[in-house]
């Protein structure tokens, strides 16, 4: 194999490296320009008054908000409330999901019978269920787990049994001219060749587990970034809001690197 | 007589809501030990049904199945599979692969597990052993999908179109390559095909299939004058054509 770094590779295929990677670079550095610029051509209307920023809030104001959230030492007690309710909210629905998917694969009476029914779960806005949990549950954390649990766990049921059921057939065959039962099926192959489609089932768990979370935290209101976003909307302080925006997208984005990070390590193989 | 596989009166019928699929009906035939036997018919005729119900994969509506004269329940360690594709696990290594039978069957003791390493170094695949599949070439996974078989040691092998998934050059030097590790390991085997070229080339009798419900139109013997029975030297030989023309005009296809 050729290595990247060997002494012995043509002059061409040396330009040909150099290309992509100037390419690469160039795409990262106009994607950082473009965040820069936005947050600056903000600042300045702002300043000169182009727009309010009582209503449209600033950056430096934001910066603000966030080092008093900081100095007040809420700041990362906010964050984590928020990260650890998600991160319940996905793991959970989506293990509860596979579950629900085995178990389905295993009777495929109880699949026919649950379809309907799934169907109609996976079309029904899970959010309007948040009120029932919190009359069920009580108004916390836990409330909240469970309404970010359920928006996730209908579509792991129905992504992960899809995958089950599209294992190639000749696959099954296979193993059962080697005699195996329907365990064996399950974990000699069934498991190991939808390991992808899980994987890529609690990547699409992860965004849903953020809405349901944000969503549970504007309706519990106690702690939270979806709290502080309410509450900085009915007290009429964009700046919190805006700061708490921002801080949820790039706890969203690193947490969805995260678990992408995990597919190309699961995957890998695959 | 001496009779490996034994298949009496077999019919298959399937049922749909479109109503019945007469599959296979009234195939009597036998097989000795050490005899390679091809099965050729149209394509959807019940080649693959006959197969699986040899293999005991699936319950005949008529007829039995004798395996070493006992008759076939159940799938056995006795009958190896091979199918189209070799089917390997991207998951497992070429090693875990070899050894899925045993290991489903709950026989994997230190002798298997010895006998497997023995079958890859036999036939060139021990230095592979710890690499994935989707690191060998296609005439080599298939030779691993064959040792995979042989590790379970069946007496009989069934091969389902086994060589039809792979290009016509890798194809005739697996055809060889297959061909020459069966007969030293002296397995008998049944290899279902369309082709009529491959399944006179590999097989001391051809059975000839008639369209769907499949019956049995001709069995025939196959004596070919070359020196080295494999499967190249027996495209060259005199007769081959007369098998092969006699068998396609037996086949009566129209487009």
């Amino acid at each position: 194999m050729s290595n990247k770094n060997s002494p012995n590779i043509s002059p061409q295929h040396a330009e040909y490296l150099r290309k992509v990677k100037r390419r690469k670079r160039t795409i990262l550095v106009t994607q950082i320009t473009l965040l820069a610029l936005f947050f600056a051509l903000w600042e300045i209307a702002a300043r000169i008054g182009v727009v309010d920023p009582f209503i449209s809030s600033q950056p430096s104001r934001i910066i603000d908000t966030i080092s008093n959230l900081y100095s007040d030492g809420n700041l990362f007690n906010h964050i984590a409330i928020t990260c650890v309710e998600t991160i319940l909210g996905f793991v959970l629905g989506t293990l509860i999901g596979i579950l629900v998917a085995i178990i389905l694969w295993c009777s495929e009476f109880l699949e026919k019978v649950m379809e309907p029914y799934l169907v109609v779960l996976n079309s029904l806005p899970k959010i309007a269920l948040g009120p029932i949990f919190i009359v069920w549950i009580g108004a916390g954390s836990l409330a909240i787990v469970v309404i970010a649990m359920t928006i996730s766990v209908v579509v792991t049921i129905l992504e992960v049994l899809n995958g089950f059921l599209g294992v190639d057939n000749d696959k099954i065959k296979l193993v059962k001219t080697f005699g195996a039962n329907r365990i064996q099926i399950l974990t000699k192959v069934v498991l190991p060749a939808s390991l992808p489609i899980m994987v890529n089932a609690l990547k699409v768990s992860v965004g849903l587990s953020w809405v349901g979370v944000v969503v549970g935290e504007f309706l519990v209101s106690k702690a939270g970034l979806g709290y502080l976003i309410v509450y900085g909307g009915q007290v009429f302080q964009l700046d919190l809001v805006m700061a708490s925006v921002i801080i949820l997208s790039v706890a969203a984005f690193l947490m969805y690197k995260m678990v992408a990070l995990i597919e190309k390590l699961v995957v890998k193989r695959n | 007589m001496n009779y490996v596989v034994e298949v009496c009166n077999l019919g298959m019928k399937y049922h749909s809501l479109n109503g019945e699929i007469d599959a296979l009906k009234n195939i009597n035939f036998s097989v000795s030990e050490g005899e390679f036997i091809s099965i050729v018919g149209p394509s959807g005729c019940g080649k693959s049904t006959l197969l699986s119900l040899i293999a005991g994969l699936i319950v005949p509506t008529s007829g039995e199945v004798f395996v070493e004269g006992k008759p076939v329940t159940e799938t056995s360690e006795k009958v190896g599979y091979m199918l189209q594709k070799d089917h390997l696990f991207e998951w497992r290594t070429i090693y875990q692969n070899v050894i899925l039978g045993p290991e489903i069957r709950r026989t994997l003791t230190a002798d298997t597990k010895e006998y497997a390493l023995k079958l890859l170094d036999t036939y060139g695949l021990l230095e592979f052993k710890d690499k994935y599949p989707s690191q060998l070439s296609g005439g080599m996974r298939q030779r691993a999908a064959l040792i995979r078989t042989l590790v379970a040691r069946p007496e009989i092998l069934l091969l389902d179109e086994a060589f039809s998934a792979l290009d016509y050059q890798t194809r005739l030097a697996v055809t060889e390559d297959i061909y020459s590790i069966i007969k030293k390991e002296n397995k008998t085997a049944i290899l279902v095909t369309h082709d009529i070229s491959e399944g006179i080339s590999m097989a001391d009798r051809v059975i000839v299939l008639t369209k769907r419900p499949a019956t049995i139109k001709k069995i025939h013997e196959i004596s070919l004058s070359c020196e080295k029975r494999t499967p190249m030297c027996s495209r060259e030989a005199a007769e081959f054509r007369e098998y092969f023309n006699k068998i396609w005009k037996e086949l009566d296809v129209y487009v």
